[in-house]
């Protein structure tokens, strides 16, 4: 799978360049996030927008991603599709992770914060 | 009359995601709305990847067979695999996996059984000579004319 990072306003973006995060997916995209996010600023954003589908897999590889950016640095997600959103909202994941209507809106926030 | 279509994959990881993504081509082709078809592939693809994970773990993968039938009021998918049977013959309970925990303990599995029973209106298991039969019912109003 591919992720794609930029670095802009003091956050970092990782873009998932794949149309599904699911359970063949899992692990090489946590290995993915851990290399694209091991030095950086705090804040990283997942651009999520290219992504139609996302199993229950994919969903504990965004979870194990946010927590092996440890203490002080924090994952906000981007763009979900209506689809992503929903595995987030029945699991109540989205009541841990900040979920943005797109990139766009996630950048502000952080311009509106500093 | 239903409207019916099966197929059959291996049990790996990337055969099951061609496999789910074949089915789910299917059920938009049937008429069935594109949220709903999302809800399906959700329940469908934690059902598949349980029998790639489970049923067949430490075996050589074997088929995972699908059958979806579709009446004008409801979708039933069946899966069916050779893999070993759910412990003690019984479903998953399903609950949600607890989430109110500090971050660094934040649960990464045990969404899917809670999943399928969410999205689904009725499940129904089976094991028959060796066989795993798993069965999950939508209701689906179909927009097609």
């Amino acid at each position: 799978m591919s992720l794609s990072s930029t670095v802009t306003d003091g956050a970092q973006i990782v873009t998932v360049n794949a149309e599904r995060i699911d359970a063949a997916m899992a692990i090489r995209f946590k290995e993915n996030m851990r290399s694209a996010t091991e030095s950086g600023p705090d804040r990283v954003i997942l651009d999520l927008s290219e992504v139609q589908f996302i199993d229950s897999s994919g969903l504990g590889a965004i979870v194990a991603a946010m927590k092996q950016l440890g203490q002080g640095r924090q994952l906000d997600l981007a763009g979900p599709t209506p689809m992503v959103e929903k595995v987030f909202r029945l699991t109540r994941m989205d009541t841990i992770f900040n979920l943005y209507s797109s990139l766009t809106e996630a950048i502000s926030e952080t311009q509106v914060g500093t | 009359m239903a409207e019916t279509f099966a197929c059959s994959f291996t049990a790996t990881e990337l055969d099951a995601r061609s496999g789910i993504t074949e089915v789910v081509k299917r059920l938009r082709e049937m008429g069935i709305p594109k949220l709903r078809v999302d809800e399906v592939q959700i329940a469908l693809a934690e059902a598949v990847n349980n029998v790639v994970e489970h049923a067949y773990a430490g075996k050589t993968p074997g088929d995972v067979r699908i059958r979806c039938s579709l009446d004008p009021q409801r979708l039933w998918i069946d899966i069916s695999d050779a893999g070993d049977p759910f412990p003690e013959g019984q479903l998953p309970e399903g609950k949600p996996a607890n989430i109110d925990v500090p971050l660094d303990q934040l649960p990464e599995g045990g969404f899917g059984w809670f999943l399928i029973r969410e999205l689904t209106s009725d499940i129904q298991y089976e094991r028959n000579a060796g066989n795993n039969q798993l069965s999950l019912c939508f209701e689906i109003q179909v927009t097609r004319a």
